[in-house]
C-alpha cells in the first residue's frame, strides 16, 4: 500500500476546478480503480464512465497527466511514486459532469456514413472472402469506440473543424467499409466533400493515442486520401477514364 | 477549463523534444543543402558526383570542383542566365526541385513539418498554432495531392543515382573502388529504401485494390512495399542524412581537404 | 404527486431494454418488422457487455468440418446442460444459429476465414467440432458493432443512450409501458409501448470476482419478477474456469477459452497436467487419454480425441477448484494455463492477440513467454425469466426476455459459444414474438399514474433522506457474502448463512443514501441497482438450497452428484403478494420424442 495523490477536475457545463485526494494503492492497481476507490470512500458523485475495466469497451478515456488514454489500461505504478496524478476530462467534447463527456456528436457523424453493401450472394451461396483480403478491414474493425483519436485530432481539438471533418475514428470506419470485399457502395466523392478527407494533415496523433494499436494514418487514411487522389487530383488517371469510359 | 492557447497542455513529459529535434534536423539539412547547392563549385572530383548535382544538365566549366563539359547532358551553360542571387550558375539549382518536391509532399515529412514548423499541432494534446479557418490539405496544401507525381521522378533519380554510381567504379576507364564509391553507392540504396516505401507507392503498386487474392504478384509486392512503408520514417531521416553526407564527402575530396582512399590511389 | 403528463414522455411500439447483442438484434427484428422501437441502454451504444465475448459464436456452418450439422449442436448443448435445457428452444438455437451468423455476414460482419474464404470456425469446450465463427479473441466486438451499425441506420429505431430502466407499468395485467431516467440529467422519462423486451444480460456483478461489467446488476430479473414473471433455473450460475487471478484489482477478468481451443494446457503447481484426471464418465469416450492423442486432435487429426481441457466449463471450473483447495495452486491462488510452450509466440499474438495485450499491460506478463495464473471466475447467469419457447414472451402478456436475461435455453450449464448464438437466435425471436403480440392487440394499454408515482417516489427517496448507508459499501458487503456462501461449491450449511446475510443487508439496503444531486451521480446509480442485485442474489441462493444435488453449474459438496429425480424439475421463483419471494418446484413437460432422439443418440448415427 502507496499512498498517492490526484488531482481530479470536478464540475459541470458552467465550470469547474481540480480537487485534489489522496488515497492507498495496491500493486497493480490501474488508474481507473484508483478512481473508483476515490469514488467509494471520498467523492460518491463522481461523475465517472467505465465498463468492462479490460481494455474492451472504451469507455473510459480520460487524459491523465495529460495524454488521452483509458484509464483501465493506465497503471498508477507507472507513475513516479512521489509525482500527483492528473486526471481530467477529454477536451474536445463538452463536459456533463466530472470526467464525463457529451459524446452524441460522433454517433451523429457514424449515422451519415452510408451503410455496409454487400454484393447479392451467388444462387444463395456463402460468401467467400481470402484472410488476406480482410486482414486490412478487420484492423480497422478492432476499433473500440474510445474517441481518444477524436479527442486528440487537433482539427476537432483545436481547430473547432467539427463541421469539415468526421474525424480519424470514422476515417478507419469509411476505410473499412472501402476496402471492404463484397461492399458495392461508392463513397469516395463524400469522403473527400462531405467528410472531409482534405482537411486531414496526417500528423499522426491518432495513431499515437489509439489503444488497440490501429494505424490509422498509415493504413487508414492515408489510403483513403489516395484513392480520393485517384479520383479527382491525378490528371492522367483522369483522362484514361475519359478514354475508357468508366465513371469511377 | 479549457484553454485553447498554443502550446497550453496538462503533459509533463518533454512533449517538445521531438517537434525540436525535428526542426533542428530540418533545419541544418535545409541549410547546408541551400548553401552546398548554390555553390556551383567543388561538387566534383573524377569519378565521384554529387547528389546534389546530378543529373548535369548544362556544366559550366572552368570552376574549381567542377564537371568536365563532358559530363553535360545539354553542354555548356546557357549565356541567358540570369545569374540572379537566387539563381547562381549551379547545375544544382536546375534538378534539386525534384528530390525536394519529392520530400516536400511525402506524407512522413508532412507530419514532421506541420508538427515542428507550422504547430499544427505541435505534439499531441499541446495546444495547435490558432488559425481563424483551418483548411488542413484543401486550400493551399491542395498540392500534397499530387505526391505521385514527385514519387515519379524520385524513382528516376533512383537509376540516375545508382548510374552515378556505377560509374565512379570506372576511373579513366579502370575498375575499381574506394570510399567514394561504397558512399555513392549506399547513397541511392538508401533514397530506394525511402522511396519504394512511400505511402502513394503503396497504394499503387496493390493498395488501391479490394482483391489481393486476385493477384499474388500484386499482394506480394503490396506486403514488401508495406514493410519498407512501416520504416518510412527511419528510411527518410537516413537518406537524408546520408545524401548530405555524400555531398558532404565529395565537397571535402574534392576541396583536398580530405583524401579519399581508393584502389586508384588518386 | 407528480402530473404524469409533465413527464418526459416518449412513445413506441416496443421498448427494448438493453443494447448488447440481444437487445440489437431484437430491435432490429422490431423494426424489420416495421414496428416503431425505442433501445434504452445504460451505457453509450456499443459498449455493452457483448464487447467482452471472445472467444466466438457457436453454429453448425460445416465449415471447418463439413461433418457437422445442427442435430449435433443440438445434442452437444443439451449434454452440456446436463439434459435440464429447454427442449425447444434448444431446438430453435441449434438449427438458427448458422442463418443467424449468415446474416451477421450480410450485415458487415467481418470473420476469420478458412483457406477456401468461408468464415473460419475454432473449437471450443464441449462442442464435437470446430464450431466457433470468430475474429481473432474479439467476437463480441465485432457482433456488437454489426449490429449497432446496421441497427443506427434504420430509420424506426431509437436509441436512448445512457438511460436506465426503474420499473415497468401494466394496464391491468399486460405491459403498458416503463419508468427510466436519464443518467446524465437524472430527470424521469415515461415510455408508454405495447410490448417490453428486457435484453438485460445477468446480475455477475453481485460476486466479488466476476468477469462481467458494472451493469450486470440483475435489472431485467428484477423489472420482470415485480411485475409478474417468474425467474427459472437461477441456481445455474456459471463460472468460467480462466479468469485472471492476479494483479488483485483486475481478479475476474476474462481469459478467454479459446486459449485452451488453440491449444493451451493446464497446470498444477507440481506442474501437472491435472485435467487428465477429471475427465467424468459422461465425457470419458469422446476425450483424449493421453497427451499425445490430444496433441494430434489439436493437429487436425479426426480420428483423435479431445484434450481434457475442452471439456465443459463446469467441469473444468470445479476440477481447478479442487486443485487450489488441496494446496496444488499457483502462488497467487490459481492454477496455471500455459499457451508459451504450446504455439509460437507469432501464433499466439495472431490468435488471441487481446489476451496478450492485457496481460502485458495489467499484469506485466508476456504470455507468449510465461503460463497465465487463471483461477474461476463468475461468468454467466443460465437461469433468467422463464419465456414460452417459440416467442419468448413471459407469462406477463407484453413482456419478452432474450439473451442472458431469459432462462431455459441452456439448462444447467452453457457451452461457451452458445450464449453469441444465443442472442441472435431468441434477439430475433423476440422480435418476431413482440410483433404478433403487438398485431393481436385491439386497444392501446393505458398507464396507471399510481404505478408511475411509487417507482418515481422509491428512486428519489435515495436522494431526500437526510442520512444513510453508502451504497458503494453495500455493494461490496453483498459481492463479500455471495463471493464466500454461494460459489462454486456450495453447502446447505453455508446457503442458509447467505440468507440470513442477505436479510441483514437488504436491512441496510433500505436506508442507502446517495449524497448530491441528481446529475450525473454515480451514487445514486449504485444505489439503484442495489435492489436489482439483491433480488437476483436471493433468487440464486433459494434456488440454490432447494436443488438438492449436483448439476452442472450447480455443485453442493453435501447431494454429490447428478439425481435422476431431480431432472424432472425446475425451480421458478417469483414474487408473492405480500412482497416476499416465492420458490417452487415444477415438474418439466417430458421432451418431444424426436429432440429426446437427437439428445441420446450415438455420435455416429448424427454424422451421416
Amino acid at each position: 500500500m502507496i499512498e498517492r495523490n490526484f488531482k481530479i477536475w470536478r464540475g459541470n457545463s458552467k465550470g469547474g476546478d481540480f480537487v485534489n485526494y489522496k488515497i492507498s494503492i495496491d500493486e497493480g492497481m490501474v488508474v481507473l480503480d484508483a478512481l473508483k476507490l476515490i469514488q467509494a470512500d471520498q467523492a460518491n458523485d463522481l461523475g465517472l464512465r467505465w465498463n468492462c475495466k479490460a481494455g474492451k469497451c472504451g469507455s473510459c478515456s480520460m487524459e491523465i497527466n495529460g495524454k488521452p488514454k483509458l484509464a483501465c489500461m493506465d497503471r498508477v505504478t507507472d507513475y513516479k511514486e512521489d509525482s500527483q496524478i492528473t486526471v481530467r476530462p477529454v477536451k474536445t467534447f463538452p463536459v456533463i459532469k466530472d470526467l464525463v463527456t457529451d459524446l452524441s456528436w460522433n454517433y451523429e457523424q457514424n449515422k451519415r456514413i452510408p451503410p455496409f453493401k454487400p454484393k447479392p450472394r451467388e444462387n444463395g451461396a456463402k460468401y467467400r472472402m481470402q484472410q488476406e483480403d480482410v486482414d486490412r478491414v478487420q484492423e480497422f474493425r478492432k476499433c473500440i469506440e474510445c474517441y481518444l483519436c477524436q479527442n486528440v485530432c487537433h482539427i476537432l481539438r483545436d481547430q473547432e473543424k467539427k463541421n469539415k471533418f468526421v474525424g480519424p475514428r470514422f476515417m478507419i470506419r469509411l476505410a473499412s467499409l472501402e476496402m471492404h470485399p463484397l461492399d458495392t457502395e461508392d463513397r469516395i466523392p463524400a469522403i473527400k466533400n462531405e467528410y472531409g478527407s482534405g482537411y486531414c494533415n496526417i500528423t499522426k496523433c491518432c495513431t499515437e493515442v489509439c489503444p488497440e494499436s490501429i494505424k490509422i494514418t498509415d493504413n487508414g487514411i492515408i489510403p483513403i486520401k489516395e484513392r480520393v487522389v485517384d479520383r479527382f487530383y491525378d490528371p492522367v488517371l483522369k483522362l484514361f477514364r475519359v478514354f475508357s469510359g468508366s465513371k469511377k | 477549463m479549457n484553454n485553447n492557447s498554443i502550446g497550453f497542455t496538462y503533459r509533463a513529459d518533454n512533449w517538445w523534444l521531438q517537434p525540436v529535434a525535428v526542426l533542428v534536423g530540418l533545419g541544418a539539412f535545409i541549410a547546408y543543402s541551400t548553401w552546398a547547392g548554390m555553390q556551383g563549385a567543388y561538387y566534383y572530383y573524377e569519378p565521384y558526383l554529387s547528389p546534389f548535382y546530378s543529373p548535369l544538365v548544362y556544366v559550366k566549366t572552368g570552376i574549381p570542383g567542377g564537371a568536365p563539359l563532358s559530363h553535360s547532358l545539354l553542354g555548356a551553360w546557357p549565356a541567358w542566365w540570369p545569374n540572379f542571387f537566387l539563381l547562381p550558375s549551379s547545375p544544382a539549382v536546375l534538378i534539386l526541385i525534384f528530390p525536394l518536391s519529392f520530400r516536400l509532399t511525402c506524407y512522413y515529412y508532412r507530419k514532421a513539418y506541420y508538427r515542428a514548423f507550422t504547430w499544427s499541432p505541435p505534439a499531441c494534446a499541446v495546444g495547435a498554432f490558432p488559425q481563424k479557418n483551418y483548411k488542413g490539405e484543401t486550400g493551399l496544401l491542395t498540392f500534397q495531392n499530387f505526391h505521385r507525381y514527385a514519387l515519379y521522378t524520385a524513382i528516376i533519380f533512383l537509376f540516375i543515382l545508382y548510374y552515378d554510381a556505377a560509374q565512379a567504379f570506372f576511373y579513366k576507364g579502370g575498375f575499381g573502388a574506394g570510399i567514394g564509391t561504397l558512399v555513392l553507392l549506399i547513397n541511392p540504396t538508401m533514397l530506394a529504401l525511402y522511396t519504394l516505401g512511400c505511402h502513394s507507392f503503396r497504394h499503387l503498386i496493390g493498395g488501391q485494390t479490394d482483391c489481393f487474392s486476385c493477384s499474388k504478384t500484386k499482394f506480394g509486392l503490396w506486403k514488401k512495399v508495406t514493410y519498407l512503408n512501416e520504416r518510412h520514417q527511419l528510411f527518410a531521416w537516413l537518406s537524408l542524412f546520408w545524401v548530405g553526407f555524400t555531398d558532404f564527402y565529395i565537397r571535402m575530396v574534392s576541396m583536398g581537404i580530405i583524401k579519399d582512399y581508393n584502389t586508384w590511389g588518386i | 404527486m407528480i402530473d404524469i403528463k409533465e413527464l418526459q414522455t416518449f412513445e413506441h411500439d416496443v421498448i427494448v431494454v438493453g443494447a448488447g447483442g440481444s437487445g440489437l438484434r431484437a430491435a432490429i427484428e422490431c423494426s424489420v418488422q416495421g414496428m416503431s422501437t425505442a433501445v434504452v441502454c445504460k451505457s453509450l451504444l456499443g459498449k455493452a457487455h457483448t464487447v467482452m465475448a471472445e472467444g466466438g459464436v457457436a453454429a453448425s456452418l460445416g465449415n471447418a468440418d463439413a461433418r457437422d450439422n445442427w442435430k449435433i449442436h443440438f445434442r452437444d448443448t443439451m449434454r452440456g446442460g446436463k439434459f435440464l435445457n429447454d427442449w425447444k428452444m434448444a431446438e430453435h438455437h441449434a438449427k438458427e444459429a448458422a442463418d443467424r451468423v449468415n446474416e451477421l455476414e450480410e450485415w458487415g460482419a467481418v470473420f476469420d476465414r478458412t483457406k477456401d474464404g468461408l468464415i473460419n470456425q475454432r473449437n471450443f469446450g464441449g462442442h464435437r467440432y470446430p464450431r466457433l465463427a470468430h475474429v481473432g479473441d474479439r467476437t463480441g466486438l465485432e457482433i456488437i458493432r454489426t449490429l449497432q451499425d446496421y441497427a443506427v441506420h434504420r430509420e424506426n429505431i431509437k436509441v436512448y443512450m445512457e438511460c436506465t430502466a426503474l420499473g415497468l407499468l401494466k394496464d391491468g395485467e399486460r405491459i403498458s409501458g416503463l419508468i427510466a431516467y436519464w443518467r446524465d440529467s437524472g430527470e424521469f422519462i415515461l415510455f408508454k409501448a405495447k410490448a417490453v423486451i428486457l435484453a438485460t444480460g445477468g446480475a455477475g456483478r453481485a460476486w466479488r470476482v466476476t468477469s462481467n461489467s458494472w451493469e450486470y446488476t440483475g435489472d431485467g430479473y428484477a423489472l420482470a419478477y415485480h411485475a409478474g414473471t417468474e425467474l427459472i433455473n437461477m441456481e445455474f450460475t456459471q463460472f468460467h474456469p480462466t479468469g485472471m487471478v492476479w494483479p488483485h484489482s483486475v481478479k475476474g477478468i476474462l481469459v478467454t477459452e479459446g486459449v485452451r481451443g488453440d491449444g493451451g494446457i493446464l497446470l498444477n503447481s507440481e506442474k501437472e497436467r491435472f485435467m487428465f484426471r477429471y475427465v467424468p464418465e459422461k465425457f470419458a469416450p469422446e476425450t483424449a487419454d493421453t497427451e499425445e492423442e490430444g496433441d494430434r486432435w489439436l493437429a487436425g487429426d479426426k480420428t483423435a480425441r479431445r484434450p481434457p481441457e475442452l471439456i465443459t466449463r463446469d467441469e473444468v471450473a470445479r476440477a481447478i477448484t479442487k486443485e487450489i483447495n488441496e494446496g496444488r495452486g499457483s502462488p497467487h491462488g490459481g492454477v496455471f494455463l500455459d499457451i508459451a510452450t504450446r504455439i509460437p509466440a507469432e501464433k499466439i499474438k495472431k490468435k488471441l492477440p487481446s489476451m496478450y495485450h492485457q496481460f502485458k499491460v495489467l499484469a506485466n506478463l508476456d504470455i507468449t513467454k510465461e503460463p497465465m495464473e487463471v483461477g474461476p471466475t463468475l461468468h454467466y447467469f443460465m437461469g433468467g425469466v422463464r419465456v414460452d419457447s417459440d416467442t419468448q414472451m413471459s407469462r406477463v402478456p407484453g413482456l419478452f426476455a432474450c439473451g442472458e436475461c431469459s432462462g431455459g435455453m441452456h439448462g444447467s450449464n452453457r457451452l461457451g459459444g452458445n450464449s453469441l448464438s444465443d442472442i441472435l437466435v431468441f434477439g430475433r425471436l423476440a422480435g418476431l414474438g413482440a410483433k404478433n403480440y403487438v398485431n393481436s392487440l385491439s386497444n392501446k394499454p393505458n398507464i396507471d399514474a399510481s404505478q408511475v408515482n411509487e417507482i418515481i417516489k422509491n428512486a428519489t427517496d435515495i436522494l431526500n433522506r437526510e442520512s444513510g448507508t453508502n451504497p458503494y459499501l453495500i455493494h461490496e458487503d453483498l459481492q463479500d457474502v455471495m463471493n464466500r456462501y454461494v460459489n462454486i461449491v456450495r453447502t446447505e450449511e453455508e446457503l442458509k448463512t447467505a440468507i440470513l446475510e442477505l436479510e441483514r443487508i437488504k436491512h441496510g439496503a433500505a436506508k442507502v443514501k446517495a449524497v448530491g444531486a441528481s446529475q450525473y451521480n454515480p451514487g445514486w446509480h449504485e444505489a439503484l441497482s442495489i435492489g436489482n442485485l439483491l433480488i437476483s442474489a436471493e433468487a440464486v441462493t433459494l434456488a440454490a438450497l432447494m436443488r438438492e444435488e449436483s448439476r452442472g453449474a450447480h455443485t453442493r459438496l453435501d447431494f454429490p452428484g447428478e439425481r435422476d429425480e431431480w431432472l424432472k424439475y425446475i425451480i421458478t421463483i417469483s414474487k408473492n403478494k405480500d412482497g416476499s419471494m416465492k420458490i417452487e418446484k415444477i415438474e418439466r413437460p417430458s421432451p418431444p420424442k424426436e429432440l429426446a432422439e437427437i439428445a441420446y443418440a450415438k455420435i455416429e448415427e448424427l454424422e451421416k
